[in-house]
């Protein structure tokens, strides 16, 4: 049976490599913060293609964050409409939207975000058991994404006993679990040191490229433009402009001349 | 359970949303174990004021259960003997039951042992968070993380509160022992004392499960998007 879905969801992903993955519509946020309303988003029109890899920048405050959130299913619009792949989240129920967020995105945090008390091999094959997935299967099958992000001989280790560079790649190989859709990351790189936080950026591109998987992250990291198929600046809840990666090139240059 | 579901295709997509997300028993008992053994001592000292208001209620039960066996004789001496150790008998009483003032010295104890027991699950939900976030965007369910909780409070207050009704239990003997010399011992219900100690462990694994419930229900209403925040 879980052939049979792999199979079907290789072949949805193959087929649809121009579809959009995702799609914000008119999407305003406010948040009540005491008696005064600020509205995060404005008014934000949004789509993003399957198998891209996208960066979302924008200076702290600008409502990067709440975009961020609102595509990964974490946060319900005020108004307007986010679709995860066709799906309308606002119509989810609490059981839906967690096999949403089982199923069909994969998180990766700004600080690792590891359960402590479980080795890496365990970490990685939680979603799998959420999932209703088979213990043994869940165990090989985390053996090999351990194994294709490095660190298939530290299965037995605990969090706090792997690098920072080395928590971040379980954690990759966790949000690759259930064979996601999009992968979601949150400044990836945000506590890494630069090359290692060069390692990981590589890792996610190849893994965007390699199983087609749409990478959506949200960064103050120039490193990250550099591999960007699209690059979604934001500011002041609205989108300022949208750099697709020939455009890209060019400002990247010039911003590695000054490093 | 995943085919029965998946014959239902959802109204907007092709692939059904409606599939549930499952986290077996087994998993949860040996995730909520790993819990406790990695904050041992954390657990240790909340599971110690446990220990303590249990062991003082089977210490009163016990204690009275070995009066009673003594008192059953109709011997004259463990009578005088009982009064001069404290025990209220009137004249005709047969049996000694517990006095008010120890009734409420236990149901004191047993009160701040809640207390505690509160105050320490919020601390570790509140140290948690981040863990509970995560959990959730892996897709768990409100009510994984109440069985977690539950489960985790539920392992310490067997382990409390047996451990409680033990000592409380053997103290109450050995007291009785040197007080009234081995006779306590001869003439004591053992059922009588079984049944107080069980009837102990059950006071204590109940009030654990009671302390753990409302910090649990705060920790599985969490929204996921906590574990994006990187302070806490």
């Amino acid at each position: 049976m879980l052939n049979e879905q792999s199979k079907a969801l290789k072949g949805e992903l193959t087929e649809a490599v121009e579809r959009k993955i995702v799609r914000v519509s008119q999407v305003t946020k406010t948040f009540k913060l005491g008696k005064v309303d600020v509205q995060a988003l404005k008014g934000v029109d949004l789509d993003i293609l399957a198998g891209r890899y996208v960066s979302i920048m924008g200076p702290s405050g600008s409502g990067k964050s709440t975009l961020f959130n609102m595509i990964g299913g974490l946060d319900k619009p005020s108004s307007g409409k986010v679709f995860i792949d066709e799906v309308d989240i606002a119509q989810l129920d609490a059981y839906e939207l967690a096999w949403l967020r089982c199923r069909k995105i994969g998180y990766i945090f700004q600080t690792f975000n590891l359960i402590q008390v479980m080795t890496a091999l365990e970490n990685v094959t939680l979603p799998m058991i959420f999932g209703g997935m088979g213990n043994e299967s869940a165990t090989k099958k985390g053996m090999e994404l351990l194994d294709l992000v490095g660190l298939g001989d530290r299965y037995q280790h605990k969090p706090f006993e792997l690098s920072g560079g080395q928590q971040q790649r379980v954690a990759v190989a966790r949000a690759l679990a259930n064979n996601p859709a999009i992968i979601l990351a949150d400044e990836p790189t945000g506590n890494l040191d630069l090359i290692t936080g060069e390692e990981i950026i590589a890792l996610l591109k190849n893994l965007s490229w390699e199983r087609k998987v749409t990478v959506i992250s949200a960064t103050h990291d120039i490193k990250m433009l550099n591999v960007s198929d699209q690059v979604i600046w934001i500011r002041d809840g609205r989108i300022e402009k949208i750099e697709e990666r020939e455009d890209l090139t060019i400002s990247v240059g010039s911003v590695g001349e000054r490093w | 359970m995943s085919k029965n579901t998946s014959n239902k295709v959802d109204k907007q997509s092709s692939e059904p949303v409606e599939r549930q997300v499952v986290l077996p028993f087994k998993q949860s008992l040996a995730i909520s174990f790993k819990q406790i053994k990695v904050r041992f001592f954390r657990s240790l000292i909340t599971t110690l004021s446990l220990v303590l208001a249990i062991s003082f209620l089977s210490f009163v039960r016990v204690s009275n259960d070995v009066a009673n066996g003594l008192l059953s004789t109709g011997d004259p001496d463990f009578r005088r003997q009982l009064i001069r150790a404290g025990y209220d008998l009137g004249p005709e009483d047969v049996r000694a039951e517990t006095n008010p003032k120890q009734r409420w010295i236990v149901i004191l104890s047993i009160l701040v042992c809640v207390v505690g027991i509160v105050n320490a699950q919020l601390m570790a939900v509140t140290e948690r968070f981040r863990e509970i976030g995560t959990m959730k965007c892996l897709g768990a369910l409100d009510r994984f993380i109440l069985r977690l909780f539950l489960l985790e409070a539920g392992m310490q207050g067997v382990v409390g509160a047996m451990a409680g009704a033990l000592m409380g239990g053997l103290f109450s003997l050995l007291n009785s022992v040197v007080r009234f010399g081995n006779a306590s011992l001869t003439h004591v219900l053992w059922g009588d004392v079984f049944f107080s100690m069980a009837f102990a462990t059950g006071v204590g694994f109940f009030l654990s499960l009671a302390g753990v419930f409302y910090p649990a229900i705060i920790a599985a209403r969490m929204q996921p998007v906590e574990a994006m925040r990187a302070e806490h």
